[in-house]
């Protein structure tokens, strides 16, 4: 399988912290890669350098075989990347409708697609004209997913989407990631709750201060505690 | 692991939709000041109100939408306004003809080319300002405010040493002179015009910023302009787009205050600006409606105080500024980010 | 020298030549030079000292931009002027101006801070201009108070006239050198106050706070407090400048208190000197008045040498009218390429 995203010794510095320490990070194509670590391991900062919201200043991004690094976010963005932020960053300002119409960066919205959307999404459909600012948090994170989706991405940057939501909404998460990778989209996902990861991650990698310390296929780090306990300081059975 | 019990944080109330109190405020404004003026007077005050509203209102949507979007307070805002008188004085003065002429075609045919001329000219002036001055200090406000303001006073002198410290004198267009009698009501013609200007400049930002993709643009590069970086679309244009708008309003707003005084000088950018500040703390940093409510506030206000209270007219606009902020310590409609 | 100077001494040796210099000629003006200009430029040094230095608490320490530096400095001014006019030329009538003209200048230094404050530092940088205005309008409309656009003229006590005269070991005393010791000692005195409180623990929370307000809200500090606080200080610190150069001037009018382009100057003095350092505003308020004095006289050289070579549009450019063009652009460039300013520079190439 080739890579669709590739990190190199990448460093990030935000004013004067020093924050990613040479990351090289290799995401490939067709897959969910989990990106797994602590809190403050740079998990955020990496998808935030892929996107050029931070500037990487040592080290190179590849994507789809052209550097990405020194490219201004738009551009990157239009290269086929969706981002889905930690603080889901909804235009809370904006209806549900609208936040979606400049999510669609190609013209009028899919119809077929928007219903296919709106299967995984109820709300959405129900709450279609009311400001975004309005939606729980839940709604809001179904509405950054879909900004993110509502046309087709080759590569989806995730950051914690589960965080702080009911059950019932990461199952509908879930389904619709699987949709997305089966139609062919490849996705990079920041995640803490293990289960959630172990469930769709194909492959994995693990950050610790500012660097990757593990990469393997998910199944393997799954199956060894022992790694887990070590890697991510948890052990599933306390953890239930 | 976090698994909540169905309550989701973030699911806060949802906020009041329809925020409509302060929309009733400039309305009350003047039916408070109802009983104190006999009526015929009060209806002259209040088109005068209005329109003095509706011109301040030109000049200062334009400074809060570039704040709202870019966080960049312009302090050289004043000098659009001036720039902006200059001009129309300039292309007017060649066209002295048809502005004389009994044809209102002719008349507004001059008009015209007059505000063209001006908004061209401050909206090219605009990119250079943003261009030079305030590129290279976004994101830092105290050299921001240093620099927009010296800015400011360096186009006030250039006018000077251009135009010399004498009031240009810039007459109204003959079909624009005069007054309508409405019972015993006089209501200056231009004042009229003024209105209607400012209601079709308000109407036009409201569609473009709730009807377009680029006003949608506009509304969510405001609360979140990394987001629509993020989304595909290059916020450094729609910056300088709106920066130019702004100043083109700036200099239609100076157009309009020129002619409403029928003189030009290189102060009114300065004296208008204070206006134009108070005007936007009243209405909200960043709100193009609370602009426009702030401007008929402060303009009404002027002017029944000044035909009831002379003296007080001369902090009457501050001291609305402090009870609109005791209500609500952030102007009428804050913009939710900042 | 370190005990004056607060543990904060001007760490450069040029810097503290030039210091040593400029405070040694301050304070031997009288004797050194002949004439009445002169010591108009030294005592307006002196004062414009005190003012810049009371600025630089808020430009440079606290970071914040105000815009009504000089309506505190005008309460000053007005305060001596009005109750030295309605009083007489009494020491009487100087203690009741200061003491309604001070706390006066703290007070609404403080409502402007409660209201602007809060929120942003853009706010209280566009409220300070809003108030401002409207102050110097209304200074001018009150003329039965103020005078109006004229002013107000005033007599000094006895002992600060120019025809008062007293034989001191020798030396010919006018009463004109002990007004300009009186405001040397004065501006003296709260430029050394001022330089104490931003080497106070007080000092550091505000320049923690400018640093990073958030951090510093983290660490328990009250930026808001601290902000208020500083803008009562220098608001009284500009007041109580104000009122010296109504002393001096024996006059006060909107024009040598209250007028925008003082508002420049001190904006000026204060960038260029060095913003946060304090004796930039030794250095910038020296440099400044001299330039002020002995350029717009160039200027109008100039401006007259180019009317009669017959070029066009250099002599209005030059014109000593356009004096704040070119302050303007100086500022603009300070605030681009220096600014860390005088001072900075210094500190930096010890």
């Amino acid at each position: 399988m080739s890579e669709l995203l590739t990190l190199s010794a990448v460093e990030t510095h935000i004013g004067r912290y020093h924050i990613l320490h040479g990351v090289d990070l290799a995401v490939p194509e067709g897959a969910t890669t989990m990106l797994l670590g602590r809190n403050g391991a740079g998990k955020t900062t990496a998808l935030r350098t892929i996107m050029g919201l931070w500037r990487a200043s040592a080290g190179e991004i590849r994507f789809g075989g052209s550097r990405i690094e020194a490219r201004p976010t738009p551009d990157i963005a239009r290269a086929g990347i969706g981002y889905v932020p930690e603080t889901m960053a909804v235009f809370s300002d904006l209806t549900v409708k609208e936040n979606l119409v400049l999510a669609a960066r190609e013209g009028a919205m899919d119809e077929s697609r928007l219903g296919w959307i709106f299967g995984f999404f109820p709300p959405l459909k129900t709450f279609w004209l009311s400001r975004a600012g309005t939606l729980s948090g839940g709604q809001k994170q179904m509405l950054s997913f879909a900004r993110a989706i509502i046309e087709p991405r080759r590569l989806l940057l995730i950051d914690e989407p589960t965080k702080g939501l009911a059950p019932a909404i990461i199952g509908a998460l879930i389904d619709c990631l699987a949709e997305v990778k089966r139609r062919g989209a490849t996705i990079l996902l920041v995640e803490q709750n293990f289960r959630v990861a172990q469930e769709i991650g194909d492959s994995v990698s693990v950050m610790d201060d500012g660097r990757i310390v593990h990469t393997s296929a998910m199944a393997e780090l799954a199956r060894d505690g022992a790694l887990q306990h070590r890697l991510l300081g948890l052990s599933l059975g306390a953890h239930q | 692991m976090s698994v909540d019990t169905g309550i989701e944080p973030g699911a806060a109330l949802p906020k009041a939709r329809g925020d409509y109190l302060p929309l009733l405020l400039p309305v009350a404004l003047a039916l408070a000041a109802l009983p104190f003026v006999p009526v015929s007077t009060w209806f002259t005050l209040t088109v005068a109100g209005l329109a003095m509203g509706m011109m301040i209102f030109v000049m200062a949507s334009g400074l809060t939408l570039i704040f709202g979007l870019m966080d960049v307070l312009n302090f050289g805002h004043g000098a659009f306004i001036a720039i902006g008188a200059y001009v129309a004085t300039l292309v007017l003065l060649p066209l002295g003809g048809w502005m004389q002429a009994d044809s209102i075609w002719l008349n507004l045919a001059a008009l015209l080319s007059a505000i063209v001329a001006a908004m061209a000219v401050t909206a090219v002036i605009g990119l250079a300002f943003e261009r030079i001055l305030i590129v290279p200090v976004y994101g830092q406000h105290l050299k921001q405010i240093l620099i927009t303001m010296g800015g400011m006073i360096v186009a006030e002198q250039l006018l000077y040493a251009l135009f010399g410290p004498q009031q240009i004198p810039l007459a109204l267009p003959t079909s624009l002179r005069g007054s309508f009698l409405i019972g015993d009501a006089a209501i200056e013609k231009y004042r009229v015009v003024a209105v209607l200007v400012g209601l079709v400049v308000f109407v036009t930002m409201l569609l473009i910023l709730n009807r377009t993709k680029i006003g949608l643009l506009i509304r969510a590069g405001v609360e979140n302009g990394e987001m629509v970086e993020a989304l595909g679309y290059r916020i450094r244009r729609l910056f300088v787009g709106v920066f130019m708008a702004g100043s083109a309003l700036a200099g239609l707003g100076g157009v309009m205050w020129g002619l409403y005084r029928e003189q030009v000088n290189a102060s009114m950018g300065g004296e208008l600006l204070v206006l134009v500040f108070i005007v936007v703390i009243i209405g909200g940093l960043g709100s193009v409606t609370g602009c426009f409510i702030g401007a008929l506030l402060v303009a009404l206000l002027q002017n029944y105080i000044g035909f009831l209270v002379p003296k007080l007219s001369l902090i009457s606009d501050i001291l609305l500024m402090v009870a609109v902020l005791l209500w609500r310590p952030r102007g009428l409609y804050p913009v939710t980010s900042r | 020298m370190i005990m004056p100077l607060s543990g904060d001494p001007p760490r450069s040796r040029c810097l503290s030549i030039a210091l040593v210099i400029i405070v040694l000629v301050l304070a031997l003006a009288p004797f050194l030079f002949g004439g009445a200009k002169p010591l108009n430029v030294t005592a307006k040094i002196c004062i414009f000292i005190a003012l810049a230095a009371s600025y630089d608490l808020l430009l440079g320490y606290t970071g914040v931009v105000s815009f009504a530096h000089t309506m505190f400095y005008g309460i000053g001014s007005y305060g001596i002027a009005i109750a030295m006019y309605g009083l007489g030329p009494r020491w009487g009538a100087a203690a009741v101006g200061l003491t309604v003209a001070l706390p006066l200048a703290a007070a609404l230094a403080l409502v402007i801070g409660l209201f602007s404050l809060r929120v942003q530092t853009i706010f209280f940088a566009m409220i300070t201009l809003a108030v401002a205005s409207a102050f110097a309008v209304l200074a001018s409309q009150l003329s039965w108070l103020t005078g109006g656009e004229d002013g107000r003229s005033f007599s000094v006590p006895e002992v600060l006239r120019p025809g008062f005269r007293v034989d001191v070991l020798g030396l010919n005393i006018t009463g004109r050198m002990l007004t300009y010791y009186l405001v040397f000692a004065c501006c003296a005195a709260l430029f050394l106050l001022l330089l104490r409180i931003v080497n106070s623990p007080f000092g550091r929370v505000l320049q923690a706070i400018r640093e990073n307000p958030f951090r510093a809200e983290a660490l328990g500090f009250r930026t808001v407090i601290h902000r208020i606080l500083a803008n009562c200080i220098a608001a009284a610190a500009a007041a109580a400048a104000g009122a010296l150069n109504a002393l001096w001037l024996r006059y006060t009018g909107p024009d040598t208190s209250l007028s925008f382009s003082i508002m420049l100057d001190i904006l000026l003095i204060v960038v260029i000197g060095g913003m946060g350092t304090m004796y930039g505003a030794i250095v910038g308020a020296t440099l400044y008045v001299l330039a002020q004095n002995y350029l717009q006289a160039l200027m109008g050289w100039v401006s007259t040498a180019a009317g009669e070579a017959g070029l066009p549009l250099v002599p209005s450019l030059f014109h000593p009218d356009r004096w704040l063009l070119w302050l303007g652009i100086l500022f603009i460039a300070s605030v681009y390429f220096f600014p860390a300013g005088i001072v900075g520079k210094l500190r930096g190439s010890r």
